[in-house]
């Protein structure tokens, strides 16, 4: 990895009042990198991903994404974030405007596109994400995974050289999820550099590059899929992961696991 | 009047006495229907049908009012309702954004201009815009003359109350609209203009609609300014006329000409509400 790296994260720490949910977060992910983050819930993993665009604000350290600080007080946020495409669990389409129109209208407002360009960039993105016909329905009409690749291509559509995953596919029924991670397997094959929280293990192993095991606001372990999902070394990525890959199982320990996470 | 056998646990609950439940219902509803009736048979025979028709019903008065009632008295009332709407609008969504805003002192004064100006009987603010203001900046003309200052009263007066609703209309979009906006490069305002203001008028527009009718009332208080002839709107021309004619029947069609624009409102209110309820399932 002698890439320069697309984002990188030194020293995070990030406080809601008195609960700390970062505790130090150095991370760095190169050009062209998938990396999947993982890690039980209350982890700060969504916090995490959520201070790398700065939509929560770093009680400390610092965040570069393409060699801009985007904790740097000074730094042009809205400027900075138009390189970087957010995905949302709950969608967040506008649900005022037709599909067409939640790709152009941030084309038009922030990159002040013309009608035409924005109009051809949102049409071949609905048509990257398989969903040309949608185009003119309104997202209300639209099943939950449509809705998320709607999403995914209105943040294509701004021409971002990051991705950010928030959850994906959490809010989706079983039967959808397919369809939302097949668009972002293509886009990591494009080349794009994508940032996902995710709990799906098949297309972690499969897609990601790397992968990071969060827990407690500290990167508990960090390396290829094989390793981390395939081969912890940590006692704690082995729990989550047994218990994620077979929740049945994991009942019996509940209690005994959150007794050791408050001791620590 | 209950058995003392008619008890919880009995094995056989024997019939209670007198009337069943149902029974009893059907008798307290017979009874409140009869005093109903009743009362307004009172009302009818007591009344004093022909003098009430001489002084709110005739016909020969009501068609002399036609067509000022309609072309001078209501279209002035519209006029004066809609210019303080646009006034009260614009004025109550900064005040909003005002109360919204992250500065301090913004929220301070947005909350004092709210708490002052619910707070005070539109007669009054009336009354101020008429006396105090030219009082305070003499020589200054309120731009548009009588147009202009209810456009300002009214405008002050439905201002809090709109500003009110603009709020809990920008507070109810959801917090994840702001954050994709704000995830696409949109600024902080151009967010709230473009994606957050639209969807929050879909949501307050019944209660504006219900504001733009409380206006349409409350536009009959040009009264205390002193309009001219051709600046009277319904409440004042009917006043007007009636105590012209020395009859009470322009007073009626007055409260007609009300009617005709108010129910109408009232009845697209509940369509809109029902249609909102609608768009929630």
């Amino acid at each position: 990895m002698s890439r320069t790296p697309e984002i990188r994260i030194r020293d995070l720490h990030k406080s809601f009042g008195d609960n700390e949910v970062l505790r130090g977060i150095d991370l760095e992910i190169g050009q062209g990198d998938v990396v999947c983050v993982i890690g039980p819930s209350g982890s700060g993993k969504s916090t995490l991903l959520r201070c790398v665009n700065l939509l929560e604000e770093p009680t400390k350290g610092q965040v570069f994404v393409g060699g801009t600080e985007l904790t740097d007080p000074d730094v042009d946020i809205d400027a900075a974030r138009r390189r970087i495409g957010m995905v949302f669990q709950q969608f967040n389409l506008f649900p005022h405007l037709t599909v067409t129109e939640n790709l152009t209208l941030p084309q038009r407002r922030v990159l002040k596109r013309d009608k035409a360009q924005a109009a051809r960039t949102a049409a071949e993105n609905l048509r990257r994400v398989g969903l040309a016909e949608k185009a003119d329905a309104y997202p209300s009409s639209l099943s939950g995974g449509q809705q998320q690749r709607v999403a995914i291509a209105r943040a294509l559509a701004m021409g971002p050289e990051v991705m950010l995953f928030d959850e994906p596919t959490s809010a989706l029924d079983p039967e959808l999820v397919g369809d939302v991670l097949a668009v972002m397997r293509m886009l990591a094959e494009e080349g794009m550099t994508m940032m996902v929280v995710t709990h799906e293990m098949t297309f972690a192993r499969e897609v990601a590059d790397r992968v990071v095991f969060m827990d407690g606001g500290v990167v508990v372990e960090d390396g290829t899929p094989g390793q981390v999902i395939g081969n912890p070394r940590h006692q704690r990525t082995r729990h989550f992961l047994s218990r994620l890959l077979d929740p049945a199982m994991a009942e019996v320990e509940e209690e005994i696991s959150d007794r050791a996470g408050k001791s620590e | 009047m209950s058995h003392p056998t008619d008890t919880a646990g009995s094995a056989v609950a024997p019939r209670r006495k007198g009337l069943t439940r149902r029974g009893r219902r059907r008798l307290s509803r017979g009874a409140q229907y009869t005093v109903f009736v009743a009362a307004v048979i009172a009302l009818a025979v007591s009344a004093d049908w022909g003098r009430l028709r001489n002084q709110f019903a005739q016909t020969a008065i009501a068609r002399q009012m036609f067509p000022d009632v309609i072309v001078l008295a209501l279209k002035n009332t519209v006029l004066y309702t809609l210019s303080g709407f646009v006034v009260g609008l614009v004025l109550g969504m900064v005040i909003a954004l005002m109360r919204l805003s992250s500065v301090g002192p913004y929220r301070w004064v947005a909350g004092v201009y709210i708490e002052i100006f619910r707070g005070l009987p539109a007669l009054l603010i009336f009354i101020f815009v008429g006396v105090a203001v030219p009082l305070a900046f003499p020589g200054m003309e309120i731009v548009g003359g009588t147009y202009g200052k209810v456009a300002l009263a009214l405008g002050l007066v439905s201002a809090a109350y709109m500003a009110e609703t603009i709020r809990a209309g920008i507070q109810a979009v959801p917090r994840g609209q702001m954050e994709a906006a704000r995830s696409l490069g949109f600024s902080p305002t151009r967010a709230m203009v473009s994606i957050i203001i639209p969807q929050a008028f879909r949501i307050i527009l019944p209660p504006l609609t219900n504001e733009l009718v409380l206006l349409f009332k409350d536009s009959s208080m040009v009264l205390f300014l002193g309009v001219t002839l051709e600046e009277r709107e319904l409440s004042k021309f009917g006043r007007d006329l009636a105590s012209q004619t020395a009859n009470s029947t322009p007073i009626l069609v007055a409260g007609l000409c009300y009617l005709l624009v108010t129910i109408p409102l009232g009845f697209l209110v509940r369509r809109m509400e029902a249609k909102a309820q609608e768009a929630v399932k």
